[in-house]
């Protein structure tokens, strides 16, 4: 009976075909109270490091805190940086978990271990989920050629202490704000008000392509997820169908006793099939599209840059030829349009590739996850079908 | 100006111009504490009575064979009779429609004069016929079956002429049940003989029921549980002798519990599927936007084949409620409500026994008053005693003659009942499966069809 809930971070919609010298892999994560700590093991024979394998203690904000030094820094504007994992949200399972302990007196025992098997599963569905989000985004920065050599990256992965980035968090929050502030001001940009005029097909293409799926994709994502509730809340709902069968059969003193035996246990095995249909539909499906909704953000966010530094250029223009016009500081005006010139064709150059790679990504994971979620219903039918058909053959041949 | 009836309405008045008259049964309160004026004239007393008087208690098993085997001569013929109820039709408009529906019979009985035909008839006459079922043969110990219950927000949005998916579901989840009720009442042998029922069955004009809150399923419920009420109250301390009844109460006391239980769990999962093919709907289109923002031609087609394979199991999932609906939960509010009319029933014979138990002390106070009498030595007095006397060993006798009567119904009532029930269960329970493989058989096929196209992109 495999256990579709495995972390593996290949099924989370990324390929990565990086060379094996360096290795990251999340090899245990412990969750507390309020927070998750992940022991991050690193496996390299790069001359960087002091030893060929070690691991290290980090939790949320600190791989939030990588991100952003990513995303900050100039060398990487022609890059997309790979999106953030969410913050852990054990909330609504633990509110759930609390509440069934709370008690609701009319369940019978069975039910209530029954349900709070479910809950314990769910519980660590998202364990298992954030995790694999946490790897994922570290995997893809040691995949990637550049991302790979960053200093940051190195002592994320091997400094042994705290990083003391907690402080941060209020700054996260204002930086948040902030940074809302700014994308308005991108969308701008990126949707064409600003009246920048965009000189190259591939990237006008791009940007047209871009804003319309990442906001079909975001919607795709969010009735996926529905989806996914509903049939879990269809596979909850066999629990005290199954109990209540359960109960008539064990009163009844005539031929309903068997069937309803029977169909009490049916209902207890749909239900398990149920909810693993429910849970690889998640994987598949919504964890799929959720990744590559945040994918697509952060190739927005490479096209932001890349306008913002054709905005640069354009000024630069303009103030040289006012310079010209002026005869007043041609030479400095002449060397910042020349640098804004350099910047703008560094990064449209490497933002190209990797909307390119952005594409193959995307594709290569969709197949991959459309495959296996194809796969996976066949199997869950055919079973379904299996116990079905049995549970009819024994009813029928009853007196 | 002529008052018009329709189905719903709480408060009702008799139309002058209805054939119902003032001593119908109809106008009395179903449980009268005088003796109903139905015992007598009822054919199933006449048609038992004379044959069973030598036989015993004893054997109820065969007993009820026999009774069984006895009933079917009368017919002359095998239990053959099937009905249907369909073609819902809104006859008239505003607050005064109603639905009509044609309920087509086919027999080869020979009570029936053809053995194919139809009649239309409104939701009101339904409620008439068990009233009238109900009245005669409820507190003699006949399971009467329950008629569908009313609905006035139901009703009230067919009449304003609401062409919605939920008039339309309700329209046929009334028909849906009042069928079935049909189908109970005439599979029990004593009520296909019943006048009432053929002319129901057969009459193209019918008589309008009145006071149709009376006459309702839940009217008739209400007024049982009452009388259940009563006879609490009554702290009757029955001497049961026999343990057979109050096990079988015992029984369907539970029975009714698990099956509520179980039925509001069922609903519950009815919703969730309604739920569940709709967010499948909202999903399918959101694959389909996808699908066509793609630019990659390949996976934009897959993303489409997927957008197409969501709707289909969008419908899937709502033929697969439907069923949750009319297999399942149905049946099971259909027994709930047979179930208070078994519990009505045992109530009647304890309410029977009361009656019995009472002549017994009139009549031991009548003796009483006949020897105060004679030491007194007043001759008149004691003439008017003894005529009390006779009068009340007869109430006695006739009361001990009712309660036995009603004891061997009951058995009887209840054997066919369970095995019924048997039935009824085994074959839902069965279609009920075979609609879930339906349903995942179709998704195979679907899915089968799908993953040639993922593996496709390239």
């Amino acid at each position: 009976m495999d256990d579709a809930m495995v972390a593996q971070p290949s099924s989370t919609a990324v390929d990565l075909h990086g060379d094996s010298s360096l290795q990251v892999e999340i090899s245990d994560a412990v969750s507390e109270r309020d927070k998750v700590k992940f022991t991050v093991q690193t496996k390299s024979c790069l001359p960087h490091f002091a030893q060929t394998e070690f691991s290290v203690v980090r939790q949320h904000e600190e791989f939030i805190w990588l991100h952003d030094a990513y995303v900050e820094n100039e060398e990487y504007a022609g890059l997309i940086i790979p999106p953030a994992p969410p913050r852990p949200d054990f909330e609504a399972s633990r509110e759930k978990l609390q509440k069934l302990g709370e008690g609701d007196s009319s369940i019978t025992r069975e039910e209530f271990a029954k349900m709070k098997q479910e809950l314990e599963a769910e519980y660590l569905a998202i364990f298992k989920k954030t995790v694999a989000m946490h790897e994922v985004f570290l995997q893809r920065l040691a995949a990637h050629p550049t991302l790979r050599r960053d200093h940051n990256f190195f002592v994320f992965l091997e400094y042994g202490q705290d990083l003391s980035v907690r402080g941060k968090n209020r700054k996260e929050l204002l930086g948040g704000f902030l940074r809302n502030i700014v994308k308005s001001a991108d969308e701008a940009l990126i949707t064409g008000m600003s009246g920048l005029k965009e000189v190259d097909d591939f990237f006008e293409h791009e940007r047209t392509f871009l804003l319309e799926y990442h906001t079909r994709i975001r919607d795709a994502c969010l009735r996926a997820d529905r989806v996914m509730h509903s049939h879990k809340c269809l596979a909850d709902d066999y629990i005290p169908i199954s109990a209540a069968l359960s109960s008539l059969g064990t009163q009844e003193v005539n031929q309903l006793k068997t069937s309803f035996l029977k169909l009490a246990e049916l209902f207890e095995r749909l239900r398990k099939l149920e909810g693993r249909m429910a849970s690889d539909e998640d994987l598949k499906l919504s964890d799929m599209l959720r990744y590559y909704m945040r994918d697509s953000q952060a190739a927005k966010d490479l096209l932001y840059r890349r306008l913002r530094a054709l905005a640069d250029y354009e000024n630069a223009n303009k103030a040289l030829d006012k310079a010209r016009t002026r005869n007043r500081e041609v030479r400095t005006a002449e060397s910042h349009q020349q640098l804004c010139c350099q910047r703008f064709e560094r990064l449209s150059d490497s933002a190209k590739q990797e909307l390119m790679d952005f594409k193959s990504r995307r594709v290569s994971s969709f197949r991959k996850n459309l495959i296996e979620l194809a796969e996976l219903e066949l199997k869950h039918a055919k079973a379904s079908t299996l116990l079905l058909r049995n549970t009819l053959v024994a009813l029928k041949g009853e007196p | 100006a002529e008052v018009v009836l329709d189905d719903d309405r709480e408060d009702l008045f008799a139309e002058a111009t209805e054939e119902v008259s003032l001593d119908s049964p109809e106008r009395e309160p179903i449980l009268s504490s005088e003796p109903s004026p139905a015992v007598t004239p009822v054919t199933p007393t006449t048609l038992i009575a004379p044959r069973i008087e030598s036989k015993s208690l004893s054997a109820p098993v065969i007993f009820d064979r026999s009774r069984e085997e006895i009933e079917e001569e009368a017919n002359g013929d095998v239990f053959d009779i099937e009905i249907g109820v369909s073609d819902p039709e809104k006859v008239g408009d505003g607050m005064n429609a109603y639905m009509a529906y044609r309920v087509t019979t086919k027999t080869s009985l020979s009570m029936f004069s053809k053995s194919e035909f139809s009649v239309k008839r409104r939701f009101s006459d339904f409620l008439g016929l068990h009233s009238k079922l109900a009245s005669k043969y409820l507190h003699v110990g006949y399971i009467v079956p329950p008629a569908p219950e009313k609905s006035i927000v139901g009703m009230t949005k067919v009449k304003v002429g609401k062409e919605d998916s939920s008039s339309t579901e309700f329209v046929e989840k009334r028909r849906a049940a009042l069928e079935r009720y049909l189908q109970r009442t005439v599979k029990h042998p004593t009520l296909l003989q019943d006048p009432d029922l053929r002319q129901f069955l057969e009459s193209s004009e019918l008589p309008r029921a009145v006071n149709t809150q009376a006459l309702s399923g839940a009217g008739i419920l209400r007024m049982v549980n009452k009388a259940a009420d009563a006879v609490n109250k009554m702290t009757i301390k029955m001497n049961e002798s026999d343990a057979w009844f109050e096990e079988k109460q015992q029984q369907f006391e539970n029975l009714d519990q698990q099956l509520r239980k179980l039925h509001a769990s069922v609903e519950a999962l009815v919703c969730h599927r309604k739920e569940l093919s709709a967010n499948t709907a909202a999903f399918a289109k959101s694959a389909a936007m996808l699908g066509n923002s793609e630019d990659h031609t390949a996976l934009s087609r897959a993303l489409s084949q997927l957008a197409e394979v969501e709707e289909k199991i969008d419908q899937l999932h709502q033929e697969q409620a439907f069923a949750d609906f009319y297999m399942f939960s149905e049946l099971l509010s259909d027994y709930i409500r047979l179930i208070a009319a078994v519990k009505g029933v045992f109530d009647h014979r304890m309410k029977c026994w009361q009656k019995w138990e009472d002549a017994q002390i009139t009549l031991l106070k009548k003796r009483e008053t006949e020897a105060k009498m004679m030491v007194a030595n007043k001759p008149d007095k004691i003439q008017q005693a003894k005529n009390e006397i006779r009068e009340w060993e007869a109430k006695v006798q006739q009361g001990e003659r009712d309660f036995e009567q009603i004891s061997k119904t009951i058995r009887k009532e209840v054997g066919r009942f369970e095995k019924e029930r048997v039935k009824d269960f085994k074959t839902v329970i069965i279609k009920y499966l075979e609609s879930l493989v339906q349903t995942q058989q179709q998704l195979i096929k679907y899915w089968e069809a799908f993953l040639p196209e993922a593996k496709a992109i390239a």
